[in-house]
């Protein structure tokens, strides 16, 4: 017989490993916690690419070679389609999929140019746009040569404050993340603590020395630490190939890790939560569900909740992720610290405790 | 063999609710035997096999265990005993390697898994998952993890329910070997001719009492010498001998 004296820590840390082993290997886990969440980000990062761009239909008869198209093709929100028939063209204008259509004609005498441009009820915004860019085209070249430029009425000074672009992804991928680390603290925990129940695994822990403690704090840090590889595999690719914005780079990532470790212990709260109120596996999801659904459409995962009716936004404004949400984006966009986002750390705080008040009194371990 | 009580329980009773699952009972296990629980299923062979496995609480009684009291010392009998439970699974996912590491810390001990799966003759099966064993494999690699800490008594709760008679009795074999390497063996089963064969003590558990207690031997001889006859004739061989004897004593794999 060993006579070693008993260590709680390597038991937490034989549970940690072996829940982490069992983790990576089960489909559904990395499904949730790693590919959806990229799949949406790669959408998001192709669709949202760019920011605005007006899709301009060219009519075939157009002169390629005048003037005012050469100065069309060097805007950048301009984007010049060149390869759509005439009646393609005139229902696509219709449907809003293009915004304007554009037809130059060379004229035999003065004005040299004719430039005619087909709105669409369908897409007015874009139209505007297009319309404060061919007027500033048309003024430039049309003053261009001139002797006596018209007396001065008002002078036009333009500066640009240097700014850093906010694209799609910096606002995609926190939400992402925050649903990922939302569904493996939910899912994740509620499942692995219910089937280790269902099945005896527990049981059978319980006729070994470990203590409980130990079980859950395994199981805890094995879900963190997958959590937080996930967390830092999004974030990595969302820089790398899709731009997303890093303020300070590795301090950001640092922080927003801290983020990601805060956000999944109060979701594995609600996961124990579960887990203590279902009664067989197959009452996992619905209950589950109910948790992270709502905060899947109402958090900002996908939308800024400013966008919602006021009477939802008290709602989305109740939920944990939007916090979470809210403080990722400031720290990854904004540069904010910690310290930056105690307001959503508090609300944050808030929910911890009330989660885990709530599983203590619902956790069953037989 | 010395006499020498390792398990003693007296006076047990567990009440659920208003139902008295086990009434008064107390029996002495002695070291180094295999000591058979045996009574129909409900009787309260399980309940009091979880009570002295320190799994469930006692309504009143005492248990000492290897002369520790398994209200004041629970921590010290887990050291000491191995456990296999009725129906019990394993961790979703992982090996048999991976699962010997796994109980290997759980009882903070040094086994390597090949030294585990080799007394039960799974070293083939290190890197299959325990849901793909077969019934027979599954019994004896649950009672691998028994094995792990070294344990002075074993508790085998219905090991060989469901198996076919070869399996049986190789997991027969087993179970012997376990006890002449010295570890107590306390087993439930409702298999009496298993309990014949295997056990060197048994009691009776029926309506959560115990009703008899000895050696199978004994308990056959008083049954004899009051009178008691067989209907049918007793012939050299039964059944099961000539299904053995016909499909061979080497054990299959499911």
């Amino acid at each position: 017989m060993t006579t070693d004296k008993y260590s709680n820590t390597r038991a937490t840390l034989a549970i940690a490993r072996a829940s982490f082993r069992s983790i990576i290997r089960s489909p559904s886990a990395v499904v949730f916690s790693l590919l959806f969440p990229l799949i949406f980000i790669l959408v998001f990062g192709f669709i949202g690419g760019g920011g605005i761009t007006v899709d301009v239909g060219v009519a075939k008869t157009t002169d390629t070679s005048s003037p005012v198209y050469q100065a069309l093709k060097n805007v950048k929100v301009v984007h010049l389609i060149t390869n759509m028939g005439e009646a393609e063209m005139a229902q696509s204008l219709q449907k809003g999929s293009i915004d304007v259509v554009l037809d130059i004609h060379k004229n035999q005498s003065a004005p040299p140019y004719t430039v005619n441009v087909q709105y669409t009820k369908a897409s007015t915004e874009k139209g505007n746009i297009f319309k404060t860019i061919l007027n500033n085209i048309l003024s430039g070249i049309n003053s261009f040569g001139r002797v006596t430029p018209p007396p001065a009425v008002a002078e036009l000074k333009e500066t640009t404050v240097q700014g850093r672009e906010y694209k799609t992804i910096d606002f995609i991928l926190p939400g992402q993340l925050g649903f990922a680390l939302l569904s493996t603290g939910v899912f994740g925990t509620a499942f692995v603590f219910l089937s280790l129940r269902i099945t005896l695994v527990i049981k059978r822990f319980f006729a070994t020395p470990v203590k409980r403690y130990s079980i859950v704090l395994g199981e805890m840090l094995a879900r963190i630490v997958f959590a937080l590889i996930g967390a830092v595999f999004i974030i990595t690719i969302g820089h790398f190939f899709f731009g997303f914005t890093l303020v300070h780079g590795f301090i950001t990532v640092i922080n927003m890790l801290l983020l990601s470790f805060i956000g999944v212990v109060i979701f594995m709260g609600f996961g124990f939560v579960v887990s203590g109120i279902a009664k067989n596996e197959s009452t996992v999801p619905p209950i589950a569900n109910l948790i992270t659904l709502p905060q899947f459409l109402l958090s900002g995962t996908f939308f800024s909740i400013n966008a919602f009716p006021a009477w939802l936004q008290p709602i989305s404004r109740a939920l944990p992720l939007t916090y979470l949400n809210d403080a990722l984006r400031k720290v990854a966009f904004e540069g904010a610290g910690l310290f930056d986002v105690t307001h959503q750390l508090l609300i944050l705080g808030i929910w911890g405790i009330i989660v885990y008040a709530a599983a203590v009194k619902l956790f069953k371990w037989e | 063999m010395a006499k020498q009580p390792i398990i003693s329980v007296k006076n047990l009773i567990k009440n659920y609710g208003d139902f008295n699952a086990v009434k008064d009972i107390s029996f002495d296990v002695y070291e180094g035997e295999i000591f058979g629980l045996l009574g129909p299923n409900g009787a309260g062979k399980t309940t009091t096999l979880e009570i002295i496995e320190t799994l469930r609480d006692k309504t009143s009684g005492q248990i000492t265990v290897d002369g520790f009291n398994i209200e004041t010392d629970a921590d010290s009998i887990k050291k000491r005993i191995g456990v296999q439970l009725q129906a019990a699974g394993y961790y979703p996912n992982l090996n048999l390697s991976e699962l010997i590491v796994l109980f290997s810390g759980l009882y903070g001990v040094n086994k390597t898994p090949t030294e585990m799966l080799e007394k039960v003759a799974l070293t083939d099966k290190a890197k299959a998952k325990y849901k793909e064993l077969s019934g027979g494999q599954k019994q004896r690699f649950s009672i691998a993890t028994t094995l792990i800490n070294n344990p002075r008594i074993i508790f085998l709760d219905e090991p060989t329910t469901g198996l076919d008679p070869q399996a049986r009795r190789n997991l027969w074999d087993l179970i012997r070997e376990i006890r002449d390497n010295g570890t107590t063996v306390v087993i439930t089963t409702h298999y009496m001719d298993e309990a014949e064969v295997l056990c060197d003590r048994v009691a009776f558990v029926d309506g959560g009492r115990i009703i008899g207690i000895d050696t199978p031997d004994n308990f056959i001889d008083k049954l004899v010498a009051s009178g008691f006859e067989r209907k049918k004739e007793v012939k050299m061989a039964n059944l099961e001998d000539v299904f053995i004897n016909m499909t061979g004593k080497e054990w299959r794999e499911g």
